[in-house]
């Protein structure tokens, strides 16, 4: 037998003596391991999942909104005050660099009608490249056109839950409703993003020249037009913060703001949406795999249990050992090889159960999982690691046991 | 080859302590075979057990081919073990799970190993090369002890140790025992140094030393 290969094959030997009990030690670490995989991949799986419908809001979109409104030193709500105007949104088009799109919006509550329905609703002015601006897709129909810009045309277009509550499932296109005073004719329908923040599912849009006829618009103190938000789109993403920059100091001086005065608008970049939920699910996730790791602590110990019956058992072995000239790392590398046996085993068939069970999980349609190197490697060496800690003790024990007193032992 | 001067040995029982060895001074030439006797209790397996480095005296000196032992450290004794010194035990030790062959491989592991070759070479000499594979408990005792007197040769060491090696074994397999000792003491020239009760056995060695009280009380030539 090759000299190396005999601590590895007394290991083995330990090992297959007690099948049952190296089988239920391996099988504690094989849960906790499995535990650990399964939860941090169902965390990372969420992560992709929520990144992916926030990307799919356009991740390299920047919203602009008023700040709060100040009545004497007491600060309202974020976007409370009629900061923003359309003449904000036409210098930044013209004087910011990598814009692609720039949309402003109106939106003021408007009484709708449609057949006995009457109801007030929040309607959206702006221009054609909001569809850009927010990555939206038309169902049916066509999105408001630059000729329906220029001339002020009566059209809408409205999300997918409001063609739900007001039309009952019939299509809506072609269709008219009463805005306030006006006839509204609905020329498309956006495709449904799901329910989250800033769904667009809720929205009906009409041209902002066409909303600017219907309700007066309010106008500041320098007489522009307000406005409720600006969004736009940069051509790189990278470029995001730059721009952000750009646009502040651009409004800062457009709104004569001096030096030590709050901004009295808010830009929030997609990006830093982005980056602040994984952030969360981040958290969350290592919070999952925390707790499962407490079942392969579990395990852990489970493994110095046995480690400690099994030098009880074999005293006398290790007496024996000691006469044949065993030095004290030859009997503690011996037990900690077989400790590291057990747990290697128990990582290695843990983590092909917890990628099983997360890829069943994922095809099944449950939940979408993720399983990356970086998990496996980090469950197989955690294990490795516990059996190295939880083996350490038994190891260190045995190998310090008297030759003489061992060899007297039953 | 051994000499030991003025070797005391003192376990703590509780508050008292036991003095087992009271000065024994032992000399015994290379190649000699010895017998220990005494009564229980006489102090004459402590003493086998400091000569085979598994314990440190009290007090005194021991000199294992010139060298002083006494004070070396666990791993230090562990090395002289594995290189000079072979154990025969009246309860045999062998590691019940593994093969005859297994057993007598695990004599050259802390040695450095060696081939299997030598093992059943080994095991050849003990007369049980068509044994190598069986374990222990399909053995009968006295084949059992000879695979431990293979495991105790296979590394070639210069010195035996024979604590009561026919103590658990009928009378005929005792002989049995007794001979290939006193064999291989011939052929190979090791030293061979045997605690014993049986004066029969005892009569096979060349000198006879007893032990009463943790002294050497008497020695005699035979």
């Amino acid at each position: 037998m090759k000299k190396w290969l005999e601590p590895l094959s007394s290991a083995w030997v330990g090992v297959a003596t007690h099948k049952l009990r190296s089988f239920l030690t391996i099988l504690g670490i094989v849960i906790g391991v499995a535990a650990v995989i399964i939860l941090m991949s169902i965390g990372r799986g969420a992560e992709k999942d929520i990144i992916s419908r926030i990307e799919s809001l356009g991740s390299d979109t920047i919203f602009i909104s008023p700040g709060a409104m100040t009545f004497g030193g007491v600060r309202g709500a974020p976007g409370s005050a009629d900061t923003i105007t359309l003449e904000d949104a036409a210098a930044i088009s013209q004087q910011v660099p990598y814009i692609t799109a720039i949309a402003p919006t109106y939106s003021t509550s408007l009484q709708l009608v449609i057949g006995s329905q009457n109801m007030h609703a929040q309607v959206t002015g702006t221009t054609p490249e909001f569809q850009q601006v927010r990555n939206l897709d038309i169902t049916n129909g066509i999105f408001l056109s630059e000729y329906d810009y220029q001339r002020g045309a009566k059209v809408a277009v409205i999300g997918s839950n409001v063609k739900e509550t007001l039309f009952e499932g019939a299509d809506p296109v072609g269709q008219q409703l009463r805005m306030g005073n006006n006839i509204v004719r609905v020329i498309g329908v956006l495709e449904s993003k799901g329910a989250m923040m800033g769904s667009p599912d809720d929205i009906i849009l009409i041209p902002l020249t066409t909303l600017q006829q219907m309700v007066a618009q309010p106008r500041t103190s320098r007489g522009e037009r307000v406005i409720s938000t600006i969004a736009l789109t940069v051509s790189d993403r990278e470029q995001a913060s730059y721009v952000a920059d750009e646009i502040t100091s651009l409004l800062r001086s457009r709104h004569q703001l001096g030096p030590g005065v709050d901004d009295d608008f808010t830009i929030t970049s997609m990006e830093e949406v982005v980056s602040m939920v994984s952030e969360m699910i981040g958290t969350l996730t290592l919070f999952l795999g925390a707790i499962a790791a407490i079942s392969l602590l579990v395990g852990g110990i489970g493994v110095m249990n046995i480690m400690l019956v099994s030098m009880l058992e074999r005293t006398r072995e290790i007496g024996i050992r000691k006469a044949l000239g065993a030095r004290e790392r030859d009997i503690w590398g011996q037990f900690l090889i077989e400790a590291i046996f057990l747990t290697l085993t128990g990582g290695i068939v843990g983590v092909i159960v917890g990628w099983v069970v997360s890829s069943v999980v994922s095809t099944m349609g449950l939940m979408t999982t993720v399983i990356s190197a970086d998990i496996v490697i980090l469950a197989v060496s955690v294990s490795v690691g516990i059996g190295l800690f939880f083996g350490f003790y038994p190891a260190w024990n045995a190998s310090r046991l008297n030759p003489i007193e061992a060899l007297r032992s039953e | 080859m051994i000499r030991l001067q003025d070797i005391t040995k003192v376990y703590p029982m509780g508050k008292r302590e036991l003095q087992v060895l009271r000065g024994v001074n032992l000399y015994i030439e290379q190649g000699e075979l010895v017998a220990i006797m005494g009564p229980s209790g006489s102090g004459k397996t402590t003493v086998l057990n400091l000569i085979g480095c598994l314990d440190t005296p009290t007090s005194g000196n021991y000199y294992l081919e010139n060298r002083e032992v006494s004070r070396l450290s666990s791993d230090e004794l562990a090395l002289v073990r594995a290189q000079k010194i072979g154990f025969v035990f009246q309860t045999f030790n062998l590691l019940p799970r593994l093969s005859a062959l297994a057993n007598v491989e695990l004599g050259m592991r802390y040695s450095g190993g060696g081939e299997q070759n030598r093992a059943l070479e080994a095991l050849a000499k003990v007369g049980l090369s068509d044994r190598a594979n069986h374990r222990p408990t399909e053995l009968s005792s006295g084949e059992q002890q000879r695979v431990a007197i293979a495991r105790a040769l296979v590394k070639n060491p210069p010195l035996i140790l024979a604590d009561e090696p026919t103590g658990n074994l009928d009378s005929r397999s005792g002989e049995e025992i007794i001979s290939i000792l006193t064999c291989l003491h011939a052929e190979q020239g090791l030293t061979l140094l045997m605690v014993t009760h049986d004066p029969n056995i005892a009569h096979h060695c060349q000198r006879i030393i007893h032990f009463k009280d943790g002294q050497v009380v008497a020695e005699e030539r035979v």
